[in-house]
């Protein structure tokens, strides 16, 4: 079962949930916890795991070959990215700007044009007696996050089978990245603030999620400040609060020291089950 | 005429309120760009009027012509993002695999597949409250390209503020290390990074700053909740030295911007606080930086 952690903005508390859920669920059962974040990927450093595996992640790209090349153009004329120009007598390319199409390649009349693989980041996988962690990091300079996505998603479903829980914090927003990490979840918990800008973002992680036609529910995180806002906004839209989150100046000192929450204070706990309940309801197929 | 991004890397570190208090601080001697495009927060402080409003098209998506299609299936053989499933019995294009790359399209024999331009958001110049303009923009659900808009919101402000001789662009950038950042940071003047002292704002700090050092970009700190962890400001401040970054200032773990924010205000116009006396000395700061360092190359 795949249970995306999502947030319309950064900073609202996504990977302290999704590690200290990740963290209380093994406590009863084997979770796969995975950093789709691969742009900011933090999970990592509230997880003490043992890395049992690396591996460098590549994209394909065009190398030109100028042997056999005509010149005639027609790669710079496929490619709907601006990723490869001819310049002279030169071919050139623009590797952070490719989107692994082929199309150059394999329309290129005189095959000049093999695809290569290039690293884009890199992926680690670490294990914690009842708990495996999996992140993935976009190397510097590279600007599209989604192939690292699709690639680590890969990575998952082959190693692990269906019945596990399987946690994934999603990166912020709600454009590109954050739909390649939430279309194949069963279910989506959408994290927020009980604040004016909480209320903004999760309007559009709720649009996005009913565009996705998503089964997802809420969890307010710093309950306690801000306005009732969210909590209306749910009334009105029907949406399921899973949980409430306390906000103490304590919980962003051990926040800050990556240290898990739920350990220290108890009406974290308290929340973390009902979540915890919830998912195992929606496993038994009690929940929908 | 100056650019100052502000960046933070991770969320939450109050990067968007930081940037609206230096907005409101700035009045007519600025124009405010909000390329955070992807989650635009801004307009909730400085209540923007949506003065004008623009469609935004950009990228392709493939269509296919259904009486023209022959069902020979090269489109989808062709397709590297399993964007073309058999639906019924028919080749569609699902909107949301498909990256535009145009392959299907050259390929298919019947020429029964059409590129359309999408749209992809919206963008608006709007006067707030602190007497600027203000351009920012909304990316449609699930849309592409959000460093295209970033692009042309950056664009947009750079124009008026060279025809109506502003001082200074603020950019409120975007999260993380990816096209839209990279959007917002090119060619900017200064960046100001926001960071908070925890394990993970310090990593992020380091991610971003790398990207900024890429562009050349001189840069300065705030450290936000300074107290939460001293520890952390210790290591944070120790790496501002190493880089040559600027610290600007500390700010202390306050509730007091998540109150003014509540009440749709930026902390100087939320009463007398150390907070806003604070910020206020880090827009003064930031001024002098920028002034000096460029030796008073351009008006301001
Ligand atoms: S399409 Fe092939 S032959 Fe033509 S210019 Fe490009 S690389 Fe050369
Ligand atoms: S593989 Fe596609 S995106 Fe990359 S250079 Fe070739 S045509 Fe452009
Ligand atoms: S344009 Fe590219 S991604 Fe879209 S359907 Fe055609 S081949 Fe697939
Ligand atoms: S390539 Fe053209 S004709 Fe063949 S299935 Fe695709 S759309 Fe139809």
């Amino acid at each position: 079962m795949k249970i995306a952690i999502a947030s319309g903005k950064g900073g609202t508390g996504k990977t302290t949930l999704s590690t200290n859920l990740a963290l209380f669920l093994s406590e009863k059962q084997a979770v796969i916890l995975t950093d789709l974040d691969v742009e900011e990927p933090n999970s990592g450093l509230f997880i003490n795991g043992k890395l049992i595996h690396q591996e460098d992640k590549f994209k394909m790209i065009p190398s030109w070959k100028k042997e056999n090349c005509t010149l005639c153009g027609n790669c710079q004329k496929v490619c709907n990215f601006n990723a490869i120009i001819k310049l002279g007598k030169r071919i050139m390319t623009f590797p952070e700007l490719c989107h692994s199409c082929f199309a150059c390649s394999e329309l290129c009349p005189t095959k000049s044009l093999p695809m290569i693989p290039q690293k884009m980041g890199e992926l680690k996988h670490f294990s914690l007696e009842n708990l495996d962690f999996i992140e993935s990091k976009l190397d510097i300079g590279q600007e599209q996050a989604v192939p690292l996505i699709a690639k680590t998603l890969d990575y998952i479903d082959q190693k692990f089978g269906n019945n596990i829980i399987k946690l994934f914090d999603a990166p912020p927003g709600t454009s590109c990245p954050v739909i390649e990490a939430t279309k194949d979840a069963d279910f989506i918990i959408l994290v927020t603030e009980p604040t004016p800008f909480g209320l903004h973002d999760l309007k559009l992680a709720v649009d996005t999620m009913k565009a996705l036609k998503k089964n997802f529910a809420v969890v307010i995180n710093r309950f306690g400040i801000g306005n009732n806002g969210v909590i209306d906004y749910c009334k009105s839209e029907e949406v399921k609060i899973l949980a409430k989150l306390p906000n103490y100046r304590h919980i962003a000192e051990l926040y800050s020291r990556g240290e898990s929450i739920y350990q220290h204070i108890p009406i974290f706990k308290t929340e973390l089950q009902k979540i915890a309940d919830h998912i195992i309801k929606l496993q038994t197929g009690v929940a929908k | 005429m100056k650019e100052i991004v502000v960046i933070s890397g991770k969320g939450g570190t109050g990067k968007t309120s930081i940037t609206a208090s230096f907005a409101i601080l700035g009045g007519k001697n600025i124009v405010v760009a909000d390329c955070d495009v992807d989650a635009a927060d801004m307009h909730l402080l400085l209540q923007p009027d949506w003065n004008f409003s623009e469609d935004f098209f950009s990228g392709v998506a493939a269509e296919i012509d259904q009486d023209k299609c022959i069902k020979c299936g090269k489109c989808a053989d062709v397709c590297r993002f399993n964007a073309i499933p058999i639906v019924e019995k028919k080749y569609v294009v699902n909107d949301l695999n498909c990256e535009g790359c145009g392959f299907c399209f050259h390929v298919c024999p019947r020429d029964a597949i059409s590129m359309i331009e999408q749209n992809v958001g919206k963008w608006f110049i709007s006067n707030t409250k602190a007497e600027n303009h203000m351009v920012h923009a909304a990316l449609k659900i699930g849309a592409d390209n959000s460093g295209k808009l970033v692009a042309k919101v950056k664009k947009e402000a750079k124009q008026i503020a060279v025809s109506e001789e502003k001082a200074f662009i603020i950019v409120d950038g975007s999260p993380g290390i990816g096209c839209p950042v990279v959007s917002s940071l090119s060619g900017a003047d200064y960046a100001i990074l926001v960071t908070e002292p925890s394990v993970s704002g310090i990593h992020d700090l380091k991610r971003v700053y790398e990207l900024v050092k890429k562009f050349k970009i001189p840069a300065a700190c705030i450290i936000n909740k300074a107290d939460i962890n001293t520890d952390v400001t210790a290591q944070i401040k120790a790496f501002l030295d190493e880089e040559n970054i600027i610290h600007l200032v500390d700010l202390p773990y306050d509730e007091t911007f998540t109150k003014a924010m509540t009440a749709g205000k930026t902390i100087i116009e939320f009463g007398e606080s150390e907070m806003k006396k604070l910020v206020e000395n880090s827009w003064r700061k930031i001024k002098e930086l920028l002034t000096d360092k460029q030796k008073r190359s351009s008006p301001s």
